[in-house]
Order: structure tokens, then C-alpha cells, then sequence
């Protein structure tokens, strides 16, 4: 991309995203429990009611599993609906619609219509969000044909993935983590894409591949820089940016180089993203790999709420060095004195003050 | 004044006679085991997907349920190409992909039927919301039974329509049974699904499902003032399915409904009443229904031996398909 863009977070990044392609085709429509409330769902959706008015751009009726239903039918009749839940967890409500018809309908029908919708769900960790308001569930989404599942950590890639979902003929599961709103890249302007389907190597490295996706790539490239600075290790960092399709080449390709595999996940461990990658490597690279591959992921147990019980509960830097030390026959730092869990554990930053 | 609506009286009648003819050698040939799916059929309820239909424009939007046959024929889809997906053939309206309970012609505005109850309701109020976004005014026809309107998308769907002022047209065939639960063990005795429907913002009407003349004159006020001032209406019918909930037999044997009910219901059914409102205007019915119902018997079979000789599609089309 020759055009410079600016320094923006991941939140107006989506905006602009959304912003970009409404303007591109007047088909685009979003829509949301609170698209145009006075928060604008994150920013998200800031500026978009004023610009392109009611009719496009539309607060709902609490009804998740309809208004999905609605979005797959106006894709039907050439409408690119946009619907956005502030929470994943709602979004359960909606799994006949998105399960039984939107991800079915193309193959169901012959090929006769594609469902061009786009379902944006953010989900998140900590503020005490507990059992039914912190789920990372996109495991569940990423094993359901005709689903593609983005899950982007960055500003850049959450902007051009997300004008590249809107305008793919599949419907397209957007995953945003609640903690990456605020991270900050330098963006493109105007029509910037990045292809669904292709996974990113974030830093390269010999001695062993770190595959993750959304902010536990932020957590990956910690430890990987820490690593590299006090272990002398050198570890691969590919953000998968896209969990279904997965790009199988790209982490194969680092795989066989490195011969080492741990993956990252910030979901339930047991069937898990992760889970399936480590799976998959061992079945096609067992020869290449030095030793067994690891997953990190969260405890197969509900978050609960209290910042008491959530120390020490969330992967993060300090764990994901250990494992890669472990994995290296190498002697572990003490993780509370060399590499510690942020205080306050529960928030993206200490700006961060709620309320959710 | 009677003789007026002849024509519109004897189209209904062959569009009823043709579902029925269809839906019944579907069951006469069942159970030689060619058509390998959940097949539900429509026996006996022919008047509502007739009349409606005859009211739709071909551009209008139709979506329907599991129980779809009917509402795809009468809204002018290939029947060719039905029986070839009830089939398996590559030759069917989904490729042998979607079987008896996933009938589609987007050529004539049939946009699909659901498995799941209640699960195409959205769907359509989604149809008339890119109708409106769009400007047009396509209607958009939602076929569901009583079932549905026990789901959480039915009121979900309802609400919608109503609060964003879409043109739906809700059609509910009520049938009393879900699979082979009564509606007295599903709904309050005395609630009326159309009261329910009013009170939540649609403009609504009950008829008798069984009189095709009269669906057919509800309906059609109902989709001119759709069209008029763009705003949802639902239309209950009483109806009555004859055969099994899933296959092509007669099961009152099994003692969920009794012969009584059975009996009472048939003798009303819809085929005669026409024919009988026919004879009373005057009309030589049984010389055109003879000639008609040769026309229709002749299609029919050749539907079914398209049907049957149609190749399978190739085993590797399964793994193809999953996205656009």
C-alpha cells in the first residue's frame, strides 16, 4: 500500500472500515444494539448515523437471533449487512440463524446465493466480566462449514479485514478483543485491504514457531522479545489473523523450518483453536518436529469475576516464555520476579477504568 | 358478478390439483425408496399456498418451512426441478445438496424453505427489509405453521416488521399439530394467534384455509395495502394436513388425532369446495376438471420420469460448494 496512513487505534480503524465501505457501495448497512447510542459501541460506530443516515446505519430490537435472520435475508436480495454485538456471549442467542442458515445456505441450495453478511462480536478477558460476558468462543464458529472467522490483533489488519469481510460473498465472523480497541498502528487510508485466509508472521525467529491470534499475539510478542533479549531464543511470531480458513501453509512452512510448535489461544484450552493446530502439525511434520508441541490457553473452567480469583488465571508473557524454555530444555525465570503479570492483572492498561 | 371470478376459480383449482397430484404420487412412489429424504407433504392443505400465490407477483419475495412443497409449486417453481432434488439429482433445484426440505427458485422469488421451525420467519422479514432499503415494492410472503409461532424468532420477526414498518405478508397455516402434539398442549385453550400477532403491531385476519375463493380475497386486500403504505400483515388459516407429520403414509393409527376429526376435517377439504362452488355457477366442471387433470397427470409424470432419469451428481460435488 503506497498511501501513508496514520497512527490510529483498532477501534477507529474499524470505523473507517466501516465508514470506507459504506461509501463504496450504498448495499452496505449497519446495524446493532447501540450503533447509535451515545457510545457508538467502542467509537466503532462513531460518525456513521450522520453520514449515512437511518435507514443504513440503525440501533435494533433486542433480538439477536432474528435480526441475524434478517441479515441473511437482506443479503439474499443484494443488501451487505454489517451487525454488531458488544458481547459474543448475546450472540449465542443467534446460533440457528448463523449455524442453520447463514453458514448452510450456499451449500445447501446448490450454490445458488451467497450470504454476503458480516457479524462483528467483540469478546475480551478481566473488569470482572465473568462467566457470561468474557467468553472466547470463536473455537465454536471456526468449526462450522461455510463460516469464514477473522480475529485480527492489529489496527491495520482489523481495518483491512474488515472492508474485506463486508465485501466477500461468505458470511464473515469478525472477532474483535475488547483489550485491542485502544492498540495503536499506523493504517493506510482509503480502501485498504488484507486478504481473509492469511496468517502474518509478526516476528521472525529459528528456534521455535509461536502461532496465536488476537491479543494473545500481543502477549506472543512480549515473550518473544524478552526471549530474545535475556534467553538468546529466537521465536517465530505468526498471528493466524484468520481462524477458519486457516493459512496451513504459512504455519507449516515455519513449522518445518523451526521444528518447534507452541500455540496460543484465548479460549477454553479443550477444543481449541489451538488445540487443532498443534493437532494438525503433528499429524503432517511429526518427522520435522525436535519436540512435542505445546498449546497455552485459558483453564477449561468459567472466568469467574472477582480480581482475586482472576490472578495468575489469563496466559501472558511470563507463562508463554516458561513454556517455550520448557520446550528448549532450558532453566525457567521466576516468573513473578523476571517477568511478573501486569498490575493490575485485569485491564488492557491502568487508564482502563470500565466500565466494561 | 359470480361469473366474473370463474377464470380466477378454476386457476385455483388446477393450481390445487396440481400440488396435490404431485404431493400424492411423491407418497404413491415413496416407498420405493428412490426419494432418500425427510419428505413432508401437503395433502389436504393445497387451498392457502393456491390462493396466496395467485396474489404475489412473480418479483415477491416467498420463503417456507420443512412443509414446503405446496408454497414452492404455487409460487411457480420448477417442478421439474423439485422432484429431481427430492431425487438426490444434480438436476435438482440445490444440486441434490438440500433434498425435500430445501427447495429453491430465485428465478420466480422462492428464496428457500427451512428444516428448522421457524427458522426462515427472519429471513423473510430481511427480504422485505432489502425491499424497502431498495425502494421496490416487492412484497416479502413468510409461509410458517402453528409451530412456529411458539419460537422465539417468530416474535423476534413480528416485532421487527412491525416497529420498521416492512412489507411482510406473515402467513400461518394453523394445522393444530406439531408433528403430533396438539395445540392444546402447546397454546393456551381460547388464545388466537392473530390476536397475539395484532397486539404486537400487525394488522391481521383469520380465514378458513379449506375456502381457496376466500383466502384468496383476504389476501389479496392484505397484499394491496402492503403494497400501499408498506407495512406488515398476518393472515391465519385453518388447515388440515392429511398424511403423517414425516413420510407419505395415513397415521391415525397411532390415535393422536381421532377418525372423527380426521373425517370432519376432509369433508371440508379444499379441491371440493371449489368444485362445488363451480357446479353452482354454472360451470361444466366435470368436463374440464377430466381434461385438466389429464394435462396435469401427463406434466406430472413427465416430471417424475425427468426426475428419475436425471444423473446423480458426482461424489466429489459434496466437497465442493462451502463458500462463494
Amino acid at each position: 500500500m503506497t498511501v501513508r496512513g496514520e497512527e490510529i487505534s483498532v477501534a477507529a480503524a474499524i470505523n473507517e472500515a466501516l465508514s470506507e465501505a459504506m461509501s463504496q457501495d450504498a448495499g452496505v448497512i449497519c446495524y446493532g444494539l447501540g450503533a447509535t447510542d451515545p457510545k457508538r459501541i467502542f467509537g466503532t460506530t462513531a460518525g456513521l448515523v450522520e453520514r449515512f443516515g437511518r435507514e443504513r446505519v440503525f440501533d435494533m430490537p433486542t433480538s439477536e437471533n432474528a435480526m441475524t435472520g434478517v441479515a441473511i435475508g437482506a443479503s439474499l436480495a443484494g443488501i451487505r449487512p454489517v451487525m454488531t454485538h458488544q458481547r459474543l456471549d448475546f450472540f449465542l442467542l443467534a446460533l440457528d440463524q448463523l449455524v442453520n442458515a447463514g453458514a448452510k445456505w450456499h451449500y445447501m441450495f446448490g450454490g445458488q446465493r451467497s450470504v454476503p453478511i458480516t457479524i462483528r462480536l467483540v469478546l475480551g478477558r478481566g473488569w470482572g466480566q465473568g462467566p457470561t460476558h468474557s467468553q472466547n468462543l470463536h473455537a465454536w464458529f471456526a468449526h462450522i462449514p461455510g463460516l469464514k472467522v477473522v480475529m485480527p490483533t492489529t489496527a491495520d489488519d482489523a481495518k483491512g479485514l474488515l472492508i474485506e469481510s463486508i465485501f466477500d460473498p461468505n458470511p464473515v465472523v469478525f472477532i474483535e478483543h475488547r483489550w485491542l480497541h485502544s492498540s495503536i498502528a499506523k493504517v493506510p487510508r482509503g480502501n485498504y485491504r488484507v486478504p481473509i485466509g492469511k496468517a502474518r508472521v509478526m516476528r521472525r525467529g529459528h528456534d521455535l514457531t509461536i502461532a496465536s491470534m488476537s491479543y494473545m499475539t500481543v502477549e506472543a510478542i512480549h515473550a518473544a522479545e524478552y526471549l530474545a533479549q535475556r534467553c538468546q531464543v529466537s521465536a517465530e511470531v505468526i498471528d493466524l489473523r484468520t481462524i477458519r480458513p486457516l493459512d496451513w501453509p504459512l504455519v507449516m512452512e515455519s513449522v518445518h523450518r523451526t521444528g518447534r510448535l507452541l500455540t496460543l489461544d484465548s479460549g477454553f484450552t479443550t477444543g481449541s483453536v489451538a488445540g487443532e493446530v498443534v493437532a494438525r502439525v503433528s499429524m503432517e511434520l511429526f518427522d520435522s518436529l525436535n519436540c512435542a508441541p505445546r498449546r497455552l490457553a485459558m483453564p477449561d473452567i468459567p472466568e469467574p469475576t472477582s480480581p482475586a480469583l482472576t490472578r495468575g488465571f489469563y496466559v501472558h508473557a511470563g507463562k508463554i516464555v516458561n513454556e517455550v524454555l520448557k520446550m528448549l530444555n532450558k532453566p525457567l525465570i521466576d516468573i513473578d520476579r523476571d517477568l511478573p503479570e501486569a498490575t493490575p492483572h485485569d485491564v488492557p492498561g491502568t487508564w482502563f477504568k470500565g466500565p466494561f | 358478478m359470480i361469473h366474473l371470478d370463474v377464470g380466477l376459480r378454476l386457476r385455483l383449482f388446477r393450481t390445487m390439483h396440481r400440488i396435490r397430484l404431485v404431493d400424492e404420487e411423491i407418497a404413491s412412489r415413496y416407498a420405493q425408496g428412490k426419494m432418500r429424504c425427510p419428505t413432508h407433504l401437503s395433502t389436504g392443505q393445497e387451498g392457502v399456498p393456491a390462493a396466496i400465490a395467485e396474489c404475489l407477483r412473480r418479483d415477491d419475495f416467498a420463503v417456507s418451512t420443512h412443509r414446503g412443497h405446496a408454497h414452492y409449486l404455487a409460487k411457480g417453481g420448477n417442478l421439474r426441478a423439485m422432484l429431481a432434488e427430492i431425487y438426490g439429482k444434480v438436476s435438482g433445484c440445490a444440486r441434490g445438496k438440500g433434498g425435500s426440505m430445501h427447495l429453491v427458485d430465485t428465478s420466480v422469488g422462492f428464496m428457500g424453505t427451512s428444516a428448522i421451525v421457524g427458522n426462515s420467519i427472519p429471513i423473510g422479514v430481511g427480504l422485505a427489509l432489502a425491499a424497502d432499503l431498495k425502494g421496490t415494492d416487492q412484497v416479502s410472503c413468510v409461509f410458517f405453521g402453528d409451530g412456529a409461532t411458539e419460537e422465539g424468532a417468530y416474535y423476534e420477526s413480528v416485532n421487527f416488521a412491525a416497529v420498521r414498518k416492512l412489507p411482510v405478508l406473515f402467513v400461518c397455516e394453523n394445522n393444530l399439530y406439531s408433528v403430533y402434539s396438539p395445540l392444546s398442549v402447546r397454546q393456551p385453550l381460547g388464545r388466537s394467534i392473530a390476536k397475539v400477532a395484532e397486539s404486537l403491531g400487525l394488522r391481521t385476519h383469520v380465514g378458513d384455509g379449506n375456502d381457496a375463493l376466500g383466502v384468496y380475497k383476504s389476501t389479496a386486500a392484505a397484499v394491496e395495502a402492503i403494497r400501499s403504505d408498506s407495512r406488515p400483515w398476518l393472515l391465519e388459516f385453518s388447515v388440515y394436513r392429511w398424511r403423517e407429520h414425516c413420510g407419505p403414509n395415513l397415521d391415525n393409527d397411532l390415535g393422536y388425532r381421532t377418525e372423527t376429526e380426521f373425517a370432519h376435517w376432509k369433508a371440508l377439504e379444499p379441491i371440493s369446495q371449489m368444485r362445488d362452488s363451480l357446479k353452482a355457477s354454472g360451470v361444466a366442471v366435470d368436463d374440464i376438471e377430466r381434461q385438466m387433470l389429464a394435462e396435469l397427470r401427463a406434466e406430472v409424470d413427465e416430471a417424475f420420469h425427468f426426475a428419475e432419469s436425471s444423473p446423480f451428481p458426482n461424489r466429489e460435488e459434496a466437497y465442493s460448494g462451502e463458500y462463494a
